[in-house]
């Protein structure tokens, strides 16, 4: 059906539905968001086409490259623009291409009543031409090029409503932050190149051999502190719960299933360097390990739907992290998590804008309450996905999280037990905080004002949430039956030795995940659903409930280090500017010219002093010459 | 054909033919202005086609005796980097004319003068970088101060005479200087041989260190005023936010660039070994400049203001770019300088027309555009993405060339330039919340959005920021023969992989 040309479809197609959209204007804003989701739905046709091709080829067959042109050639800097296509990048395309044009289907509803939807549809297509030219590069430069279009995209969508003043500084925030962690990957293709001399991943795969564990390292940091920007983990994880300013698909696709995991799939990309570079890998394991604490922390403590789950995002993907720090083994979990996990939190998503479409834009889910009654398909495929990302055997998140887990504890020593019990302790408070969201919204009797009429959303909105439903289901299983995706993937890591170090068998770590999430159930159950839930947030909390409440502080911190001594230097820079610099060069020159009459020219003298000033230039020209050729 | 000759005189004798019309013929003297740039453009591109890509030799050589005594020539002729300058500078004048339409009306002299003064400027931009002797060199570099500063000065706003009178005083110092160092050149000349304003001739003169440090100074303070590097830059704000939006892009896009070609074109060839003693001090204030123009650009309040600091940022760029010495930082060089010329065209021409319908240049008195003009407020934002480097855009490209090879040199100088890229988002999306986000602020209610004459101004400029953005090569392929035989001829080669000192 496709030659390998196609891979430039797959990118080519959103991307001229994005051109062509916005191009086009308001002329097309009767079809405009059925042409975006039709190019949306054919890059999926595309991608699955790939995918039996690729899965009919032998393993080691099974990578494809295809250069489109010299991109930059300078010395010996030479990079293509290249597609790669390997097991890796098609569990992306897939993912990518697939809840994507999901997510199309449910806004074409979802954002039905807005005058801009076109440009919405725009910006979605946009986004899936950058996820995928990010996914399929096949050197950072390339990468770089998606990495910085889906945070273009990310920034247009999150402020997509920006006459709010808020949501436009949102969009802002999520955009710098991202350029700091951008920055980290700008620095690291630098050192790849000093190093290695090429900056394509079978390039730098190759050498990474012959290079210093100095230089891998430096690599391996730069590119870790890139993938916190891009999936907001600890210390960059700030700009993620404002972004939820963005409409509710954007929050589902962007960050959750899809660009939030960026960063996963730039270590898992990276791999040979990072398995060459253990001091690297060690502080990858320990942001992750961080950073789904504290999202989980931050997540218990939360009103705002949307941004409980964006705090459950941050956490989540702080397993993926977690998890691509523990070397080969890692690999193929963080990215199976990433896959449920993207089905899980896509439907979650949709479905909190299913309710908030229900109950006018309500997000705070203290005024929510019984909501199952009215509601009873967003309330079971949001219950599917609860279950999953709770890790309830059978659900996807049993399989993905679990291995996890595992991992942790099997990798050794201290380090083991102490990561293996944060991941545990992790999902005990995952437990927790999604049940609390889960009985406050649905469970229990209304607590909302009886102007809202809550009621089911249409059929467009129900669909892509049934879909992704079964797959919150059913992923998990699929992934992990004879160790499919392991197997998959197992060609492109290399694979070292097993050292058992199983300090415990698999099913007692099951069982204690269990225990934990039961644990965490059970709390939730006795606070919310067995005492009366105010719709107003108490005032009289723990220290630790407020810490929480302000994200642990990483605003105030941000500002206290960062903005507001920066604020400080520009000022002091601008006034520094006019008075020394500018004020010094003025001196010399009145001193120089003696009175500064030529400064304080006026509207008449202004020929005159000119005429006066090429008179001097002349004669001393005339006169220098003169005297030289004497 | 002598095209460098004839490109000269063209606007010269489209200058001749306005001047001859009657003064209330200024819709007249607009098209034939528009006509005759157009017509060197066209030209240049036919010029570039027979241009032999792989020789580092100046092609399209012409040389006419000039004043014999003392020994000048009306000598030209032009290398790749010159080339894309002079590409560069027609491009953008037509656009600019065509962009800024009505700037002629209403200033201190009339519209005619106006496009005599464009006209004569395009034929001196591109008589400084085609002249291959100094001393001709030297007589441009003077004689466009002239037009430029009539054009502040009589058709500018605000503090316009002051600003004329200090961008002058600024160039006219560092030319003085320049002049000196000129003439020192010209004394040894004449004590190794006959006396000679030939660049060629004078690469090959033996110069002490000592003579040869303090004549590279001369020439090199005059370019860093005109480039501008920092502490030299004080009188940019003033004569860009005096200037008509127009002729602030000739002075930013155009004639700044006079500052970076002359120290490519003249620091290096003519003191290689004052070029290596000056280097590290060089990279240093070119680091200070990336991050002190950007910090200025995050302060500022004015948004023709704004954009020159943004300019000084990008200037520490280039100087870092050809200091380091790489092929990759000096090749990025040059490309940045054709590249910045059309992003900071696209920033100044929309700016103009945001304040020419609003009456203000205050970026708070702006407010909620984007859904008051949606296309104006879109080329501002695609024009600030480009100045802010977005992968994908011509200006990525150039920059990162300019940093990886910085890196391959000069690590620490390379890491602190990469702290611009996060400023460079500060200082874009400051003024594109403040001014296109939020609601609409009183006094932007009745804005009227770009009209046609005005999205014919700005396509090709967008057009050429995304094309270049994915496909560099037709300029780097021009760009990268004489970067590479520069670095050459100063002995230095490309760093090569350290695999990190293993």
């Amino acid at each position: 059906m496709f030659n390998t040309n196609s891979l430039v479809y797959l990118i080519g197609l959103p991307l001229f539905g994005a051109t062509f959209l916005l191009l086009a204007g308001r002329k097309v804003d009767k079809w405009g968001h059925i042409l975006a989701t039709v190019l949306s739905g054919s890059a999926f046709i595309v991608g699955v086409d790939q995918f039996f091709q690729m899965a009919n080829r032998a393993p080691e067959d099974r990578a494809i490259t295809q250069v489109l042109f010299s991109w930059i050639n300078v010395g010996t800097f030479n990079v293509d623009a290249a597609l790669l296509l390997d097991q890796l990048s098609i569990c992306f395309v897939l993912l990518i291409t697939g809840v994507g044009t999901l997510i199309h289907i449910y806004s074409i509803a979802y954002m039905s009543h807005d005058e801009n939807r076109r440009r919405f549809f725009a910006y979605l297509n946009l986004f899936i031409a950058a996820m995928l030219l990010l996914v399929l590069g096949n050197s950072y430069l390339n990468l770089y090029v998606g990495w910085e279009g889906v945070g273009l995209a990310s920034y247009l969508l999150i402020g997509f409503w920006n006459q709010k003043p808020a949501y436009a500084t949102a969009s802002k925030k999520a955009f710098i932050a991202n350029r700091v962690g951008d920055m980290g990957l700008s620095l690291a293709i630098m050192i790849a190149f000093a190093t290695l001399g090429t900056v394509s991943f079978a390039g730098v795969a190759e050498k990474s051999h012959t290079a210093s564990q100095g230089a891998l390292t430096a690599i391996g940091i730069m590119l870790l502190v890139a993938a916190t920007g891009k999936s907001a983990q600890f210390p960059l994880q700030a700009w993620l719960g404002d972004a939820m300013a963005g409409p509710t698909p954007v929050s589902a696709l962007i960050h959750a299933a899809t660009m939030v995991t960026a960063g996963v799939y730039l270590i898992v990309r990276s791999n040979f360097i990072f398995d060459a570079a253990p001091t690297a890998q060690l502080l990858v394991v320990i942001i992750g390990a961080i950073t789904l604490m504290f999202g989980a922390i931050i997540g218990t403590a939360k009103d705002d739907i949307k941004k409980a789950l964006a705090a459950s995002t941050m956490s989540q993907i702080g397993y993926m992290v977690l998890a691509s720090g523990l070397g080969p083994v890692g690999y193929a979990f963080a990215i199976m998590h990433l896959l449920t996990h993207g089905f899980f939190k896509a439907g979650m998503f949709l479905g909190a804008g299913s309710v908030m479409h229900g109950m006018d834009d309500e997000v705070n889910m203290r005024k929510f309450g019984g909501i199952r009654l009215f509601m009873p398909i967003t309330f079971v495929t949001f219950g599917l996905g609860y279950l999953a990302i709770l890790g309830v055997p059978p659900f996807a998140g049993f399989y993905s999280k679990d291995k996890i887990i595992e991992t942790a504890f099997y990798s050794g020593g201290i380090k083991g037990i102490l990561i293996g019990s944060v991941a545990l302790l992790g999902a005990g408070i995952t437990a927790f905080y999604m049940s609390r969201l889960m009985i406050l919204t649905f469970m229990g009797t209304p607590r909302y004002t009886e102007d809202k009429n809550p009621h089911e959303s249409s059929f467009l909105i129900l669909l892509p949430m049934a879909i992704l439903a079964i797959g919150s289901v059913a992923s998990g299983f699929l992934l992990s039956h004879g160790n499919a995706l392991v197997n998959w993937l197992s060609p492109l890591f290399e694979m070292t030795e097993e050292t058992e170090n199983e300090i415990m068998p698999p099913i007692v770590i099951s069982s204690l995940a269990l225990v934990f999430v039961a644990a965490g159930f059970a709390l939730a159950w006795k606070m919310y659903a067995r005492s009366a839930v105010s719709n107003t947030a108490p005032t009289d909390v723990s220290i630790f409930t407020k810490a929480a409440r302000r994200d642990l502080f990483q605003d105030d911190f941000n500002e206290a280090v960062f903005m507001r001594p920066g604020q400080l230097l520009t000022k002091t820079l601008v006034s520094t500017d006019e008075l020394l610099v500018d004020g010094t060069v003025r001196g010399i020159g009145k001193a120089a010219i003696g009175s500064g009459n030529l400064l304080r020219t006026t509207q008449t003298g202004f020929v005159r002093s000119y005429a006066a000033l090429i008179l001097i230039g002349a004669i001393s020209l005339i006169a220098a010459i003169w005297v030289v050729t004497q | 054909m002598n095209y460098l000759t004839t490109l000269m005189l063209l606007p010269i004798l489209g200058a001749v033919l306005i001047a001859l019309l009657p003064k209330s013929q200024g819709l007249f003297a607009k098209y034939a202005a528009l006509v005759t740039t157009i017509l060197v453009a066209v030209l240049t591109v036919v010029m570039a086609r027979e241009f032999i890509r792989d020789s580092t030799d100046l092609q399209f050589v012409e040389s006419y005796d000039w004043i014999k005594s003392f020994g000048i020539k009306f000598a030209v002729g032009i290398d790749g980097i010159a080339l894309v300058l002079i590409l560069m500078s027609v491009i953008l004048t037509p656009i600019v004319i065509l962009a800024g339409w009505n700037e002629s009306e209403g200033g201190r002299w009339s519209v005619k003068t106006f496009y005599i003064l464009i006209l004569i400027l395009e034929a001196m931009v591109i008589g400084v970088f085609a002249a291959s002797d100094v001393f001709l060199f030297y007589v441009f570099f003077e004689a466009m101060l002239i037009p430029v500063y009539f054009l502040i000065g009589g058709y500018g706003s605000g503090a316009r005479t002051a600003a004329a009178v200090k961008f002058l005083i600024y160039s006219l110092f560092g030319g003085l200087l320049m002049l000196a160092s000129i003439i020192g050149l010209y004394v040894i000349s004449g004590q190794q041989g006959d006396h000679t304003f030939d660049l060629q001739t004078l690469s090959t003169l033996q110069i002490s260190s000592t003579t040869q440090n303090l004549l590279f100074l001369g020439f090199f303070i005059a370019f860093a005023i005109k480039a501008p590097l920092f502490p030299f830059h004080t009188w940019l704000p003033d004569a860009a936010a005096a200037g008509t939006p127009g002729t602030s892009v000739l002075l930013l896009g155009i004639l700044d660039k006079v500052g970076t070609f002359g120290m490519i074109r003249y620091c290096l060839t003519l003191f290689p070994d004052a070029t290596k003693t000056f280097t590290p001090v060089i990279i240093v204030f070119s680091v200070i400049s990336i991050l002190y123009g950007a910090f200025l650009a995050i302060g500022a309040r004015d948004i023709k203001r704004l954009i020159a600091y943004t300019s000084i940022s990008h200037f520490g760029f280039i100087t870092l770019g050809i200091f380091a010495m790489t092929t990759q930082g000096h090749s990025g060089a040059t490309l940045y300088m054709f590249n910045h010329g059309f992003s900071t065209a696209a920033l100044f021409l929309v700016a103009g027309w945001m304040i020419s319908r609003r009456g203000s240049s205050t970026i708070s008195d702006f407010g909620g555009l984007q859904r008051i003009t949606p296309v104006m407020a879109w080329s501002f934002f695609l024009a600030g993405m480009s100045s802010l480097a977005l992968p994908g855009l011509s200006s990525f490209v150039s920059e990162f060339l300019v940093l990886v090879g910085t890196y391959t040199r000069y690590p620490a100088a390379a890491i602190i330039a990469t702290f611009g890229i996060v400023l460079a988002a500060l200082y874009i999306l400051i003024p594109v919340q403040k001014a296109l986000h939020g609601p609409t602020s009183p006094g932007n209610e009745n804005l009227s959005d770009l009209n046609l004459r005005e999205k014919i101004a700005i396509a090709p400029v967008m057009a050429a920021i995304v094309f270049l953005g994915f496909y560099p090569a037709p300029l780097l392929n021009v760009i990268n023969p004489i970067a590479q035989h520069t670095i050459a001829q100063l002995g230095f080669t490309d760093p090569v992989p350290t695999n990190g000192g293993k």
